[in-house]
């Protein structure tokens, strides 16, 4: 059914929040996701042509890097793009054939890859390119929050995070409940002033992203030249040629 | 958008066969077309084709053509659902209009005529509704797209209509109709491209990052070295640069021609109507792959403001 869950009071919004400020842009998260995936919930991940030249493939998560704004204020930010798991994704009620759909317990978009008919109109109704066509079988494949991991009761309690997050150096990537305001994502949103992608487009996407942090203030002047005045030099010769170049 | 040719030449046939078939059943009961059951007959197989021809080639569309009866079951959502089961539904009282006119019973002509009418023109809305729902590639979420589907597929089929009406003596009122029909789809799609052109995008990359407060917005590094599906698929730009020629084309040879044909074939007769109002049919088509050909290639999708603009 491609029709959305009403959603239950108190249900939890799985997502993410990503951290703009400390992602140094490594693409440990996009790795390890293709890594877990490729044998997970949208097994396989394929690639095309992947030992010559213009290879590709499907990947669930994709890291940008921006030049915003000028001068003392411009920044360089690292920004991983993936699923947002809408609240209200249009990807899934385009959907013709109920492949796509939407969880009520939790707020996961996932894609019955048996059901799929490969139409791409779910790529075409995503504004922010979070599906992607599986050209070997003819399906569409998206990020599925790590399902098969973040419910897995053989791994270790602490570990059932998804797979980017469990693996960011930087911890620029928190897992949580957004739809919990006490939870610690919904904290450190409300801390940081966390925001939507896109909001304009209207389909609430459940994860934020953490702004980059100001500039301190000592980053912007140049820094003083240190070095000992000419009275503090005690070396006669020295200070002799202190006043020769200093002319 | 890529333009691909299945869902082109799949807009195209269908709409000017569900056109045809929309003007046979409602003009057919009201005695402005030749009587003749032979005329009947060929125009409702005509249409019949056509339709079939453009479902067949949307599933070449498909990543798994085998399982496109999984996608009639979405109606209650999905426009792409509600289409299919618009096609395969008006395809009942279709058939039973094609029996009806060769067999010329007249009971039947009208109820089957007007049921054909209208299920084709509610399965080309939904098409148009397919695109014109897209939020994210504005060319397409505009008023005018739905409208402009219903017209064209209207102008087309009644081209058609009136093409093979000649043959039979009796082309002069879907002649009359047609011209005026293609006229008043040259000025919608004229006044579309304005309406498009002038309207600014209401994503920008400042609101794709969410790093508009900081200042600009530029794509330093992109993700990937090599192209990827989204790119392909979503990021088209080749032949931009002709597109302000090939506007004119589709307005001229889509639209202009045929209707100054089709004026011509409803006052002359004979054998200078039956080409002239062949041509104009043939025109229509050939413009409407140029126009339908137009609807991807300019179309933009706000996933390539995530990526630099190409050169």
């Amino acid at each position: 059914m491609t029709s959305l869950p009403s959603p239950a009071p108190g249900a939890k919004k799985l997502g993410l929040v990503i951290d703009l400020d400390t992602c140094v842009g490594c693409h440990a998260c996009a790795t390890n996701c293709k890594e877990w995936n490729t044998s997970g919930h949208m097994a396989p991940l394929p690639d095309q042509h992947p030992y010559s030249a213009a290879q590709e493939g499907v990947w669930f998560n994709r890291v940008h890097a921006y030049e915003a704004g000028d001068g003392d204020e411009g920044r360089t930010v690292h920004f991983p793009r993936s699923c947002l798991h809408c609240e209200t994704p249009a990807c899934v009620t385009v959907c013709p054939t109920g492949a796509s759909y939407k969880r009520a317990e939790d707020g996961i978009v996932l894609v019955n890859t048996d059901m799929c008919i490969g139409c791409q109109l779910c790529a075409w109704a995503c504004p922010y390119g979070a599906r992607e066509l599986d050209e070997d079988q003819g399906v569409m494949k998206k990020c599925t929050l790590c399902v098969d991991r973040i419910y897995n009761e053989t791994i270790p309690e602490d570990r059932r995070v998804p797979a980017c997050v469990s693996t960011c150096p930087a911890n620029a990537r928190h897992f949580g409940d957004l739809g919990d305001p006490n939870s610690d994502v919904s904290k450190l949103v409300a801390e940081r002033g966390g925001y939507e992608l896109m909001p304009e487009m209207g389909y609430q996407p459940v994860n934020r992203y953490l702004p980059p942090r100001k500039a301190s203030s000592q980053v912007k002047t140049a820094p003083k030249e240190a070095g000992p005045l000419p009275s503090q030099i005690t070396n006669p010769l020295l200070r002799w040629m202190d006043k020769v170049l200093s002319r | 958008m890529k333009p691909a040719p299945s869902i082109i030449f799949f807009t195209v046939a269908s709409g000017a066969g569900y056109g045809l078939l929309f003007w046979l059943g409602l003009l057919k009961p009201l005695g402005l077309l030749p009587a003749s059951t032979l005329f009947g007959a060929t125009a409702a197989i005509i249409a019949l084709v056509l339709i079939a021809a453009g479902l067949c080639s949307s599933l070449l569309h498909l990543g798994r053509p085998e399982r496109a009866w999984r996608a009639l079951s979405q109606w209650r959502s999905s426009w792409l659902s509600r289409e299919g089961v618009g096609a395969i539904l008006t395809f009942i009282p279709a058939t039973i209009l094609l029996i009806a006119l060769a067999h010329d019973e007249a009971s039947l002509i009208l109820p089957a005529g007007l049921l054909s009418a209208l299920g084709a023109a509610v399965t080309v809305y939904c098409t148009g509704m397919i695109y014109a729902s897209l939020k994210p590639v504005k060319e397409w979420h505009h008023p005018m797209v739905a409208p402009g589907y219903l017209l064209f597929g209207s102008f087309s089929g009644a081209a058609l209509l009136a093409a093979l009406a000649v043959f039979w003596g009796g082309g002069f009122f879907p002649a009359v109709a047609a011209a005026a029909l293609g006229l008043a789809a040259l000025f919608f799609k004229r006044a579309y491209w304005q309406s498009v052109d002038t309207t600014p995008a209401s994503s920008t990359r400042e609101s794709a990052t969410g790093l508009g407060f900081i200042g600009t917005v530029r794509p330093l590094e992109s993700p990937h070295t090599e192209s990827n599906y989204l790119l392909r698929e979503m990021a088209f730009r080749v032949a931009r640069v002709h597109a302000m020629k090939l506007r004119s084309i589709a307005l001229l040879l889509g639209f202009a021609l045929p209707a100054l044909l089709l004026c011509g074939a409803a006052i002359l007769g004979g054998g200078i109507a039956m080409a002239m109002a062949s041509l104009a049919a043939l025109g229509a088509i050939l413009g409407l792959l140029v126009e339908r050909w137009l609807i991807f290639a300019e179309a933009t999708h706000t996933v390539a403001l995530y990526y630099p603009t190409p050169r």
